[in-house]
């Protein structure tokens, strides 16, 4: 690998020197108009690469969507987040047809009026009916993208504890890792505090609080399908952000205060698995896998492992030497299931007791 | 020529010019000429410019290749390059030290600094700056804190690595990252006193133009770089001292035990005694210069472009009024966006709303400035220098960058996409790239007037393809690997299998970043080489109409010999015609500023 960039370096640094003295020669060669200042002959070049640059705008725009089109995320396992793809694909497609017309006619005039002794511009300094109009236009369609995304803001960001029956969980951060806290039976997660932390209680549960007595603590994330859950994170050093992709969710977790967010996941961890576009998905990247083994067994070492899609949380606010593997894997599963693996779940209360008869 | 015809014919100005003697050190090093500030303040911008590029190659280069050995990270990080692989922290702080970097040292002093001080004094008609010698103190703290960031780049346990924006308690604390020890503490220093030279030299540009402006420059004769400028300062002065009131805050709680960010921390196994301090206080300290400071970068590259691209169209610029209405729309609501940095930090929703109302707003203006340099460009005769080239470029990424915005600015949308590659790629087009296209279009265009030369143009054009296909080769593709939800600051992305797709795009962004940062090395031969051997220049080389342009090629002190020229009209009178389709003055598509309106012309409302 190094030998190849080295080459590709070496060749571009060749190609460019190479390239600079066959410029230097050219622009020797006609000392009639050493000026350096564009004279026809640049305009005439210029404006037509201006073109062919449009030309590579639009190409490249179309590559990414096409080569690129399996890196978007794929349909959202949140009950919000189908409104929020919604509100994407329209500000989306908005963009993108506002890229082109104005990124075709920058291009277009620079190489239609590129100069030309004979000719001559046109003194326009103003029109207001034409200000006006392209004052007006971006004020509506911003107007209707605002309010729209503002009803949906207020949706997603309204989180009341007392409609229906939402599952409460903390979430709780540190370098480098995430833990989450059930409330229990009680649904009610007992206080904490930093301060509180010692030995076997890292989250610093108060524990002459009854409601923490039930809480359980895991590091993994299991989620009934189709109930609302709504998160509260505490940090226990620095700023982290928890950041679920696949549910369109993200906030970040502040020492010193309680975050909040809240969402429904609708797709469990084997729905998503199964899902047309996953399959897909996964068997790409194991087949990237499979290649890079080959190689790493080649070189004496072992290999990668096969990949399974699992939902996952990660940390994006930088936090840390590793904040690049800060993770904690979530699962979505049918009520039963969840019920099932929760019970498995050590209480807080057991774990001081163990902590006690040790 | 006509325009020098018109100069009051008196004959010497007795109060300028030759009474006293400089000698190297006053000339060179503490000038108080605002021109020779002007070069030091681009040469010192650019050598940092070449420092924190050389450093997103390095992160480029381990983002890429992730497991591979690389002996240029032994030989340049020392020991967090052991064996040729990057330490994780060391990732973090280049990451962090090039933003930096740029941000502050390449386009705000790099930019502003060197084109405001250039600028102001020609372009308004004054001697020089209000105070030459707050001038001179401007730059020298500019290159003192220069200076200190540099150091702390050896600073034992690494520079600074908490990101730009050193969010605490990440970089309050060392215990949580190594280089918040004396790292964090030089990156403080050297900003506390870059934040000072910045406001001395926006106080003094904001005199200089409210007070020095020549006879019959009135505010609406200003070309659209002193606009750009002149409002440049003023936010400046609005939002850097909030900065360095963060910055006090967070030196405080470092140094002197105080809890304004630190509350409830556990860390190293033991629980600090800090309470009721919240970093969300920070978050919009830092913000509400942060934002403003984007404008700041990006303001004086818009007023670049606007005068060199109605220069080269030889046409007025479109809408001169409403440039200028956006310059101050911009400018105004540039300092109340800053919370849509922040709509998902713990901040309550309802200002994210505020803040996405606000945010959207400011496309407005930026949508009028984008239309007005597409129609100036519209039945313009287009003279494609290089400078005009990298002002149309500036115009694209601007376009690119700005329209992504449009997404990050609305809360709803910002969760998913929020500190994801989406926003990287966004805010280098729109203010990185688009403000040093600013910075280069500058040079190409100004060269003549600094050094009394001109630039190659053939080099000049092969560095503005290439970094214009590299930029978009670079930026474009990345907003593709955010949109799969891949987080910045990651030192690899290798712990994640789901993202093991995305490795070839990072490569290939990678191999468009060594090509465009080779492609630099064009410009800067060009430079230096033109300094010294370049081809004289001529007084008025690209045909302009504003006043920096009537004096004398050799620079002298005080600009003008005899009295400064008097302001009979606006800049933009390109290709103006009387009504039997004649130029204004014969055979020439051009009409100085200080040419007073011929017989039968009507001074243009505008």
């Amino acid at each position: 690998m190094t030998v190849f960039l080295t080459i590709v370096v070496l060749a571009l640094i060749g190609i460019s020197l190479w390239q600079m003295t066959k410029i230097l020669k050219l622009s020797q060669a006609k000392d009639a108009d050493n000026s350096q200042v564009a004279n026809d002959k640049d305009n005439n070049l210029q404006g037509k690469l201006m073109l062919a640059f449009v030309i590579f705008i639009y190409l490249l725009t179309i590559y990414c969507f096409v080569q690129y089109n399996s890196f978007f995320l794929p349909e959202s396992a949140s009950e919000h987040g189908v409104e929020y793809d919604r509100l994407m694909l329209i500000s989306m497609v908005l963009i993108m047809f506002v890229q082109i017309i104005t990124q075709g006619l920058l291009h277009y005039f620079s190489y239609k009026y590129r100069g030309n002794k004979n000719n001559k511009a046109l003194f326009f300094a103003d029109n207001d009916k034409l200000e006006f109009i392209w004052t007006i236009i971006p004020v509506i369609v911003l107007a209707g993208l605002i309010i729209y995304g503002l009803f949906t803001w207020t949706d997603i960001m309204n989180i009341d504890e007392e409609e229906g029956d939402p599952l409460i969980i903390e979430l709780y951060a540190y370098q480098f890792d995430w833990r989450a806290r059930y409330a229990g039976e009680d649904n009610e997660l007992g206080k904490a505090n930093v301060r509180f932390i010692e030995g076997v209680n890292t989250l610093g549960i108060d524990a002459s609080d009854t409601y923490g007595m039930d809480d359980k603590i895991t590091n993994e994330l299991h989620l009934p399908v189709n109930r609302k859950v709504i998160f509260k994170m505490r940090s226990q050093d620095v700023l982290h952000s928890a950041y679920m992709p696949f549910f369109r969710a993200q906030m970040n977790v502040v020492p010193g205060m309680i975050t909040e967010f809240s969402y429904t996941p609708t797709m469990t961890s084997e729905e998503m698995k199964n899902s047309e576009f996953m399959v897909e998905k996964v068997a790409t990247i194991n087949k990237i896998r499979k290649e890079k083994s080959k190689k790493l067994v080649a070189a004496g070492e072992e290999g990668l492992e096969t990949y399974e899609f699992e939902y996952y949380l990660l940390c994006n606010k930088i936090c840390g030497t590793s904040h690049y593997n800060m993770q904690m894997k979530i699962v979505v599963e049918s009520e039963e299931d969840y019920e099932a693996w929760l019970k498995t779940q050590q209480t807080f209360k057991e774990q001081l007791s163990a902590q006690a008869s040790n | 020529m006509s325009a020098i015809a018109h100069v009051d014919g008196h004959e010497e100005d007795h109060d300028h010019g030759h009474h006293h003697k400089e000698i190297f050190i006053t000339k060179y090093i503490f000038s108080q000429d605002h021109k020779m500030i002007s070069k030091q303040y681009l040469i010192t911008g650019l050598i940092m410019g070449i420092i924190g590029i050389a450093m997103s190659i390095l992160f480029r280069m381990q983002l890429a290749w992730p497991d591979h050995k690389f002996t240029i990270f032994e030989v340049l990080l020392g020991k967090f390059g052991e064996d040729g692989v990057m330490d994780p922290g060391m990732y973090l702080a280049l990451v962090t030290i090039h933003g930096t970097i740029m941000v502050f040292f390449v386009l705000t002093a790099g930019l502003s600094g060197t084109f405001s001080n250039l600028l102001i004094p020609l372009q308004i008609g004054a001697r020089d700056m209000a105070s030459g010698f707050l001038n001179m103190i401007s730059y020298w703290l500019f290159f003192l804190s220069s200076v200190i960031m540099v150091l702390s780049l050896f600073a034992e346990a690494g520079p600074a690595s908490a990101g730009w924006t050193i969010y605490p308690p990440l970089s309050a604390l060392p215990q949580a990252i190594g280089g918040s020890g004396t790292g964090m503490t030089l990156w403080l220093v050297s900003m506390a006193i870059f934040i000072a030279s910045s406001l001395l030299g926006s106080l003094n540009y904001v005199v200089t133009v409210i007070n020095l402006r020549t006879k019959g420059m009135s505010m609406t004769r200003m070309p659209l770089t002193i606009w750009a400028f002149f409002v440049t300062a003023i936010i400046g002065i609005v939002s850097f001292p909030v900065l360095l009131s963060a910055a006090l805050l967070l030196i405080m709680d470092r140094g002197f035990g105080t809890s304004f960010y630190l509350s409830d921390i556990y860390i190293a196994g033991e629980v600090l005694h800090n309470q009721g301090g919240s970093p969300v206080l920070f978050e919009h300290l830092f913000w509400f210069l942060g934002h403003p400071e984007v404008y700041i970068v990006l303001l004086p590259a818009l007023g670049i472009t606007s005068e060199i691209i109605a220069t080269n169209a030889r046409k007025p610029i479109f809408g001169y009024r409403a440039m200028v209405a956006s310059i101050l729309a911009i400018a105004f609501l540039s300092t109340i966006v800053w919370g849509h940095h922040m709509f998902i930090s713990g901040m309550n929703p309802f200002l994210g709303s505020v803040f996405t109302f606000t945010t959207l707003l400011i496309a407005i203006p930026s949508a009028v400035k984008a239309f007005n340099y597409i129609t100036t460009l519209w039945k313009g005769n287009l003279q494609l220098n290089p400078a005009m080239l990298f002002s149309i470029g500036l115009v694209s990424t601007f376009i690119t960058g700005g329209l992504t915005g449009i997404i990050l600015g609305d809360s709803t949308l910002d969760i998913n996409v929020h500190d994801t590659y989406f926003v990287v790629a966004h805010f280098h087009l729109v203010m990185g790239i688009s403000a040093l296209y600013g910075l280069f279009a500058g040079v190409y265009h100004w060269f003549p007037k600094m050094y009394g030369k001109m630039m190659n143009k053939n080099l000049g054009y092969v560095h503005f393809w290439v970094t214009a296909i590299g930029a978009y080769g670079v930026f474009f593709p990345m907003h593709f690997i955010g949109m799969a939800g891949l987080p910045r600051r990651y030192y690899t992305n290798s712990n994640f299998p789901y993202f093991d797709d995305l490795a070839d795009t990072n490569v290939l962004i990678t191999v468009f970043a060594l090509i465009t940062a080779a492609g630099q090395l064009v410009f800067l031969y060009n430079f230096i080489s033109s300094i010294f051997y370049g081809k004289k220049a001529v007084q008025n080389p690209w045909k302009s109409n504003t006043m920096e342009w009537t004096t004398p090629v050799e620079h002298m002190h005080g600009n003008w010999p005899g009295d400064i020229p008097h302001v009979y009209r606006w800049p933009y009178d390109y290709s103006k015609t009387n009504e039997n389709g004649e130029y204004v003055i014969a055979g020439q598509d051009y009409v100085s500023q200080i040419t007073p309106l011929q017989d039968g012309e009507e001074e243009m409302h505008h």
